[in-house]
């Protein structure tokens, strides 16, 4: 494997870039799935229950 | 507490500095081991002074067996470490807070001070005094001791209380904090000497940012030993910000640092990168201190502590991830808009700016989210001056997140760019956004942390949040003028085709203005310095008879 430039560069516009946009909508997806509010609504108590 | 080991190092270490005065291959690195030196010192006398030499380990004065002093010691010393161990972790904390406070004014001043040696040259005192070695003093004090200091502190804080458990590491978080305060001294004294590695917001030389390094890597395994060990089963979203900040502040200083000492014992080191790669390196280490320092470490303040303030949950969590990816996968690209028309290849600047662009939605998703947490309780602004405080950051936040994807497209920065629109711009954001949540913060954690029934006076407060309100704004509404203007007369052909204004005839039409940016800052710090008061009487437990606020003189009916 040739690690200069060109390959790195031609890796990060092409596959790395599609994980990143992968990864990123599965956190959209995954954050409005149903059922996602009930767990959001526990974490966002966290703060507010004590000291 | 026995801090024998630790005394032992320091005072080595202090032996070491001595060393490499003695040893330096040139006059500055000689006078910086010799700060250093004093420093570590000091500190192993103040060690010193504080070791226990009651232990155990004593050879009894009274052989008659009545020796209850020692056995009882440890006992007690057995069991309060037991209870110790279950609750927080809060010395850290207040020092914290103390630091910040302390550095914040110290950073402010050196501002006001670079300010009116702008205004009035000959404040210049040569050669520690000048605005070249002032200013990035300024930049560092604020940024990274002010707001370095806050952050450390906060979380260290918000970490024990969203997870429910102690600091992990023990007197490993002392470590960080002592550790982060040696950085701030050997970088600040550094630039009065003229040692820079002329980086912005990275000015220190390799010898300190090794030391940084260390510190940081401390810093990040404190962090998450408690994140760890938690006992919440969620990871609260402020602990995601203030983890995003730790771990990317960890690859932008070593990466934009790698440099090659000329010397082991010198301070001149020359960076790896050269040329274009070298002001790009430095350009997305720059606007990502800006994105995951001064934004991403600040936005898990605001997550905590707004909420708190205000006693009601964020106003969507899940608004809050999706801001937190967003934040984080766009921020990192936006650095090449510092480089638009200069020898960066033109794919990169058009790149930087339409990321820089992009973010202005997660930031506005943030600053919405701050905002809407108020929903329902706007009235408390009325009375708690400290939420009004939160609420101006998160607005400066917003106004600054607009301005900056708008300077960052290309014909708007071949106007804006080199001209005090940029400084107005930071400011804003600074003053504004960085500053305010962080005197929020002070105010809500110092009478927490001291045990105290409120703070000395909600009134100073008020004057506090309005002499900054006030300052912030003369500050950007004067450099925007100032600004434009200059951005104008550099551009001003005449119909000879010559430029219509030399570049000191720019200068002198921007004095005015100089001075009532002065005035501006001056009134941040003042506002700064009346904080430390309330701060101080705090502590102290004092509090002030007022009127409490919000209450109105009611006129008896005639």
């Amino acid at each position: 494997m040739d690690f200069d430039y060109h390959t790195m560069r031609a890796f990060a516009d092409s596959w790395m870039l599609l994980a990143m946009a992968l990864f990123f909508l599965g956190v959209v997806g995954f954050v409005l799935r149903p059922g996602a509010r009930r767990a959001a609504d526990e974490a966002a108590a966290i703060p507010l229950k004590d000291d | 507490m026995k801090y024998t080991t630790e005394t032992m190092l320091v005072g080595l270490a202090a032996f070491l500095a001595l060393l490499g005065a003695g040893f330096a291959a040139d006059e500055p690195f000689r006078a910086h081991s010799y700060v250093l030196f004093v420093v570590l010192a000091l500190a192993t006398i103040v060690l010193m002074r504080r070791i226990d030499f009651s232990g155990d380990k004593m050879i009894p004065l009274r052989a008659d067996g009545s020796q209850t002093g020692p056995r009882g010691g440890l006992a007690a010393q057995s069991q309060s470490a037991a209870t110790a161990s279950v609750a927080y972790m809060d010395d850290v904390v207040r020092y914290g807070v103390i630091a910040t406070v302390f550095w914040g004014i110290v950073g402010f001043l050196v501002g006001v001070v670079i300010a009116s040696q702008l205004a009035w040259p000959d404040l210049n005192i040569q050669p520690w005094f000048n605005f070249g070695r002032m200013r990035p003093l300024h930049t560092s004090a604020v940024v990274f001791a002010f707001g370095g200091n806050a952050l450390i502190a906060t979380s260290f804080y918000v970490v024990q209380r969203t997870c429910r458990a102690r600091l992990w590491g023990g007197n490993l978080a002392w470590f960080v904090f002592w550790g982060y305060q040696l950085f701030i001294v050997m970088a600040a004294t550094g630039y009065l000497l003229g040692i820079t590695e002329s980086r912005e917001y990275a000015e220190p030389e390799w010898y300190v940012d090794l030391w940084l390094t260390v510190v940081w890597v401390a810093y990040l395994a404190v962090f998450l030993g408690t994140l760890v060990r938690r006992k919440e089963p969620h990871i609260y979203v402020a602990n995601w910000f203030y983890l995003a900040f730790i771990v990317t502040i960890a690859m932008l200083h070593v990466v934009n640092n790698l440099s090659l000492p000329v010397s082991f014992l010198g301070a001149k080191s020359y960076s790896a990168f050269s040329g274009v790669q070298d002001a790009l390196t430095q350009w997305w280490y720059g606007h990502n201190a800006v994105g995951f320092f001064l934004t991403a470490g600040f936005l898990g303040m605001m997550y905590y502590f707004v909420p708190k303030q205000a006693n009601r949950p964020v106003y969507s969590y899940r608004l809050s991830i999706i801001h937190f990816w967003a934040l984080i996968f766009l921020y990192i690209w936006a650095g090449p808009h510092h480089l638009h028309y200069t020898a960066l290849p033109d794919w990169a600047q058009t790149l930087g700016m339409v990321f820089s662009i992009m973010l202005w939605m997660p930031s506005w998703g943030g600053m919405i989210n701050g905002l809407m947490t108020l929903s329902g309780a706007w009235d408390k602004l009325r009375t708690d001056p400290v939420l009004r405080m939160m609420v101006i950051s998160i607005a400066f936040y917003g106004m600054s997140t607009f301005e900056g994807p708008m300077m960052s497209i290309k014909s708007v920065n071949s106007l804006s760019h080199y001209t005090d629109w940029t400084i107005g711009h930071v400011h804003s954001g600074a003053l504004g956004w960085v500053g305010m949540i962080s005197f929020g913060a002070v105010y809500h954690l110092t009478p927490k942390l001291w045990g105290r029934e409120r703070l000395y006076s909600l009134r100073l407060v008020n004057w506090h949040f309005w002499l900054a309100t006030l300052g912030i704004v003369v500050y950007a509404a004067v450099m925007w003028v100032s600004g434009i203007m200059q951005g104008l007369m550099w551009r001003e052909y005449g119909e000879d085709g010559y430029l219509v204004y030399s570049f000191a005839e720019t200068v002198a039409a921007m004095h005015p203005y100089y001075v009532l940016r002065m005035l501006g800052g001056a009134m941040f710090l003042v506002g700064a310095l009346i904080m430390a008061f309330n701060v101080y009487k705090t502590i102290r437990g004092d509090l002030r008879r007022e009127v409490p606020m919000g209450t109105q003189t009611l006129q008896p009916a005639e």
